[in-house]
This record gives structure tokens, sequence and C-alpha cells, in this order.
């Protein structure tokens, strides 16, 4: 790729193709009011990296939809009530047509519908847990970088604990403990999602709190807070961000598992895993009923993983240059 | 190597005893009075308090983490509420019928996996290089327990080319009753040479292992591609080339070798995961493993059986990671300074 200096314009239209991403990365780097150099050469990158990889490009067009679907459900869902508690039972288990594109389930509720109220439940899932375990492993990773010594010893062995138990399994433990709701799959997905943070950031925050501006404000007498604020934060955002993107796809995956396993979400919301799981009794039978929401959980999941893959590609000082 | 090998060891037993620690807690807390699921809803009071004496429940929660530790090491894991029999013993009963499917499974995901990973890095940012990394996309997103229903309904169900569910014929307990020696099933029916029984086990054992492979393989492909890339900007895979080997042939015979630690250490770390994703899967093929146990404990909220399984899953994970960590050690010295 050559380095040639893009003028701030083309790169501009690269924005709307990428918010959730940016949004992270504007936050932490706004708090220091740092000038907007790294976000426009990030901006840059990205139109790069959408034009050399098609996949990563497709899986941010492909998420953009979804958001989208999540967001106009109620405009654009052929059956809006069918999202919610309306129930037709002489309309049960009707096959795709022109009515109902994707068939009825057991209930008579158009699973169109249903699908496109889902991506709210698995979107609102995945941005709660991964706001949760990044707030909370961002900062204990952050301090344990940057303090060193003992600190970051039992914060670190503290994180490895958490990390012996896949997300699954504590999730499931954790979902039995508390009662079975949205809030449990978020509060279980969160407490078994923020040790990588953790570790990630610490990893990060040590080799940034070497730096030379690192030393130079603390030779300047500068508080730690406000080191670990200004600098070794902000600096530390970028892998951050890449990350969340990656484990957005496992935290949707996960979360329709323990919705499958009739853990979490209950019935009049719709939820893609509590979907299937509603449905595979019929599967011989009717098809549509398990088929559309699985692949919806698929197509979500594989767009994430796909962005955060290209994202990291084209962050990775290494893979720039490859 | 001695230092690495003490400090190392000394974080594993750290972090096994945060693991039962942190076991302990959910355990503790969840709702519901273990001595009246014990004990059934009709007891009596005197047997409630019998109950509550016998797994110790007045003692300070101190003592009962500190028993609770030691029962565990002395190989006590406690007396399972729903089967009513140790949860050691459940658990070994279990888990060997979990080690075939997912061992199964990860020769799968190690047989596509690398050779696809090599395709894609030979010809890369080609086209083959795309399908597979759509591919191997594919398969990580794919949610197990939805690709379990959709083949279980297709292979077995509509073309009936495999069985359904299950881990081998059981009328052939009758004809050609298996021996057990470690009871995985298809290494007993190997050793004893009970063909009926192995074929039937390779057979209702293809479905399930394609389901688990998927993840690992998806990973694997990535991973390959991504350290044979890697390697092939080195100088001695350059020297190689220029030395006249053709591309595949210094792709397999010169960056493959070096590129093997990466992807070795990534599939003893994918195993933990696997075994939990294979819970999923069990339950759809009604696998007689720990995913079938863990589902049924859940049900009938047996702390005891629920708390085994985690330990164990946690201890592979942090067992395997140890290993990991020591076999890198050993083969590359730059690892023990770190």
């Amino acid at each position: 790729m050559t380095a040639s200096p893009e003028p701030a314009g083309p790169a501009e239209p690269a924005g709307p193709a990428e918010p959730a991403g940016l949004a992270g990365l504007a936050g932490p780097t706004g708090l220091g009011r740092r000038p907007a150099r790294p976000l426009r050469l990030l901006l840059r990158r990205l139109l790069r990296t959408a034009r050399a990889d098609v996949l990563a490009a497709a899986g941010a067009v492909l998420l953009l939809a979804i958001v989208a679907c999540a967001l106009l459900a109620p405009w654009i869902a052929p059956y809006p009530e069918d999202g919610g508690t309306a129930t037709h039972p002489t309309e049960a288990l009707l096959p795709p047509s022109a009515d109902h594109w994707f068939g009825t389930d057991q209930v008579g509720r158009d699973i169109l519908s249903r699908v496109l109220f889902g991506a709210r439940t698995s979107l609102f899932i995945a941005v709660a847990v991964l706001g949760l375990a990044a707030a909370a492993g961002v900062t204990l990773g952050v301090v344990a970088g940057y303090a060193g010594g003992w600190i970051r010893d039992v914060i670190m062995r503290v994180t490895d604990v958490f990390l012996a138990f896949p997300a699954l399994l504590l999730s499931l433990a954790l979902a039995v403990v508390l009662q079975p709701s949205v809030t449990t799959v978020v509060v279980a997905l969160a407490a078994t999602w923020w040790p990588w943070y953790a570790r990630l950031t610490a990893s990060v925050a040590q080799s940034v709190a070497t730096r030379g501006y690192v030393d130079a404000a603390r030779c300047l007498g500068v508080p730690a807070p406000l080191i670990v604020f200004r600098h070794v934060l902000p600096n530390s955002a970028t892998p951050v961000a890449v990350q969340l993107s990656l484990d957005a796809g496992g935290v949707i995956l996960t979360s329709a598992a323990l919705s499958y396993l009739g853990i979490g979400v209950h019935d009049p919301t719709a939820e893609w895993g509590l979907m299937v799981q509603q449905g595979q009794t019929l599967f011989t039978t009717d098809w549509w009923v398990v088929t559309f929401p699985g692949l919806a959980i698929l197509v979500t999941a594989f767009a994430f993983n796909v962005l955060g893959e290209g994202l990291r590609q084209a962050l990775d000082p290494r893979g720039a240059t490859r | 190597m001695l230092r690495y090998l003490t400090r190392r060891l000394g974080q594993a037993v750290l972090v096994v005893a945060g693991v039962v620690t942190l076991t302990f807690t959910v355990m503790r807390l969840v709702p519901g009075d273990p001595a009246v699921a014990f004990a059934g809803p009709r007891a009596t009071p005197a047997e409630l308090a019998a109950a509550r004496e016998r797994f110790g429940l007045d003692d300070p929660l101190w003592t009962q983490l500190w028993n609770y530790a030691r029962d565990l090491a002395g190989g006590d894991w406690g007396t399972s509420l729903h089967t009513r029999q140790p949860v050691a013993r459940d658990l070994t009963l279990a888990f060997p019928a979990s080690l075939e499917l997912v061992g199964a499974a990860l020769v799968v995901a190690v047989a596509a996996g690398v050779p696809l990973g090599v395709l894609a890095a030979r010809f890369k940012a080609g086209l083959p290089d795309l399908s597979v990394r759509f591919t191997s996309m594919l398969a990580v997103s794919v949610p197990v327990f939805w690709l379990a229903l959709v083949v279980q309904t297709v292979f077995a169900g509509n073309l009936g080319w495999f069985p359904v569910a299950g881990e081998y014929d059981s009328s052939l307990d009758r004809t050609s009753p298996l021996t057990v020696y470690t009871d995985i099933t298809i290494v007993d029916a190997l050793i004893t040479g009970n063909w009926p029984v192995f074929t039937s086990t390779l057979w209702h054992l293809a479905l399930p292992a394609l389901v688990v492979a998927a993840y690992p393989a998806g990973v694997i492909a990535q991973m390959t591609r991504a350290a044979l890339i890697e390697e092939s900007g080195q100088d001695h895979v350059r020297l190689s080339r220029a030395l006249g080997f053709g591309r595949t042939a210094v792709l397999v015979r010169f960056a493959l070798r070096p590129a093997a630690g990466p992807v070795l250490s990534l599939i003893a770390l994918v195993f933990a995961y696997a075994i939990v994703n294979g819970f999923l899967v069990e339950a759809v093929f009604n696998w007689p493993g720990l995913g079938r146990y863990a589902a049924a404990s859940i049900r009938s909220l047996d702390t005891p059986a629920i708390a085994g399984v985690t330990l164990l899953v946690a201890l592979l994970y942090v067992g395997s990671n140890l290993l990991v960590d020591l076999v890198q050690g050993v083969l590359d010295p730059r690892v023990r300074t770190r």
C-alpha cells in the first residue's frame, strides 16, 4: 500500500461506514482534547482497508444494515405487533409466502417481524455486555499496567481465575443463581468478558507507561491519575476498539446459546436463540421456524467477526506493511 | 528453566485456588436451600437438620470453604442431588464421552483447518484465499446449537444417512457386549476388537463431531494462514525459494514447521472451549457426555454437580494452558524470561 498523503476530504466518506468503532475511539481521544489528526489518519486507513479487504467492507455494510433493522424494526416490520405479545392462533405455522416472507411460528406470529425485533435484543445485549466488560476491564487493566508491581500481580491473577471459566459455563452458573432475564444475561456475560479487556489493556498500558512523554509528564509532577487518563488511556484505546468488534460476534453467539438453553430472555421478547429453541421440535415438519432465526444469528456474528478481523489487520502496524 | 517452571507452576496453583473459591462462592449464592433440595419437599424438620448437619451448612463460611477445598483435593467432589451418586464418579462416567466427541472433532478440525490455511497462504489475496477466509469466518460465526439441529434434521432425519442420536446402537449391548477399559467407547471397541460397536460408534460420532469441529477448524485455518504468511517473509523461507523450491513446497516443507508452534498451542487452548461448545451439541444429539449431565444438573438445581462440571472444565483449561506454556518454554528459551 502506498503512503501517499491523501487530503482529508476524500477520507471523510469512510465515516458513516464505521460509526460504532469510531465512536468508541473518539470518546477516550476526546477526553484529552487532543487534535483530530489521529482520527483522520484512522479514517484514511479504514478507507484503504475497505478497498483492499472486500470481506471486511462487506461486513461493515452488513452490520450497518443490521443496525438499521434494529433501530427501524417497529416501522419496517410487516407486522410490528408480532414483535410483542400479539398471537394469531388461526395463522399458526404458515410456510413462507408473499404475506409472510419467513412464514409464521407456532402461535401465528410473523417470523420476519420477530427476526427484525430480535436484532434489537441481540444488539442491545452485545452493546450492554461489552460496555460493562470494557469499562471494568479497561479500568483495572490501565491501573495494573501503569502501577505495575504487586498491584499488577494481584489484578492479573484474579483475571486469570476468571479466564479459566469458559464464558458459556460461568454465565450458565450465574444465570442459575440470578433470576432469568435480559439483565441476568448481560451481567453474566460481562462477568466473563471483562478479563480479556483487563489483560489486553494491562499489556498495552505497560508499554505506553514506559514512553518518553509519560516519563516527561511524571517528571513535571503531573499526578498519576491524570497521567493515566490523559496519556495512557487514550493511547490504549485502539486495540480495545478492535477487540470490541471482534468480541461482539462471540457475545451474540453466547447470549443466543443461553437463550436457547432457556436461560435469559422470556417469550414475548423476540430473541433469535429462544426462537430456535421454541421451534426445534417442529424442525422436521416446519423448517422455517428454526432456519431464519438461526441464519440471523449467523449473519450478525459473521458481520462483526469479519469487520473486527479487518480492523485488526488495518490497525496492526505490521499488517499495514504487508 | 527450573525458575520458569516453578514460577509458572506457582501461578497455576494460585489460579486453581481462585477457581475453587469462585466456584464455592457461586454455589453458595444459588437460591434455594441445598438441604431442602436433598431431603425433599416433604422432609420433617429433623430430616432437614440432619441434611444441614451432613453438608455442614451451619459452619462459618471460611470453614466451609476450607472443608470444600480439602474434600476436593481428597477426591470427594460431593454428592449429586439428582443422581444421588458421588459427583466425582458421575464425572468420570460422563467425561470420557465428551472427550471422545471433542477428540474426534479436533482431529477433523486439524485435518480440515491446516490444509485450508496452507491453501489460503499459497494463493494469498486470490480467490482461494478469499473463499477460505469466507468459509472459516462462517465456521466461527455459526451458532453451534443451530448447526447441530440443521445437520441432524437434514443428514439424519431427511436423508437418513446417519443415526439421529446416541453414542452407539444400544441393541449391540446384547449381541456384542463391550468390555470397558477406558470408558471411551471408541477406544475400548478398538482395543478389544469389537468391530460392530466400533463401526456403530464411528457412525454415530460423525455428525456431532463435524458440528463441534466447525469452530476449531475455522480458527485453525485462520491461524495457519496468518502464521504461514508471517513465516513466508523470513529469510530462511526466502532463501529456499531462491534456491529453486516451488511456492507450495516452500510453504509445506519449510514454513509449516516453524508455524506449527503457535498452531499447536492454539489447539490446546481451543480444547476447553470445544468441550463447553460440545455441551450444546451433546444436548441435540443426546450424547451421553458432560453436557447432558450439566443440563440435567441445571434443571434440578443440583449445585454440587454444577460445581463439579464447572471445576472440571476450569481445571482442564488451566491444565492445557500450563502445558502449552511449559512446552513453549522448552522449545523457545525467550518465553522463560517473560
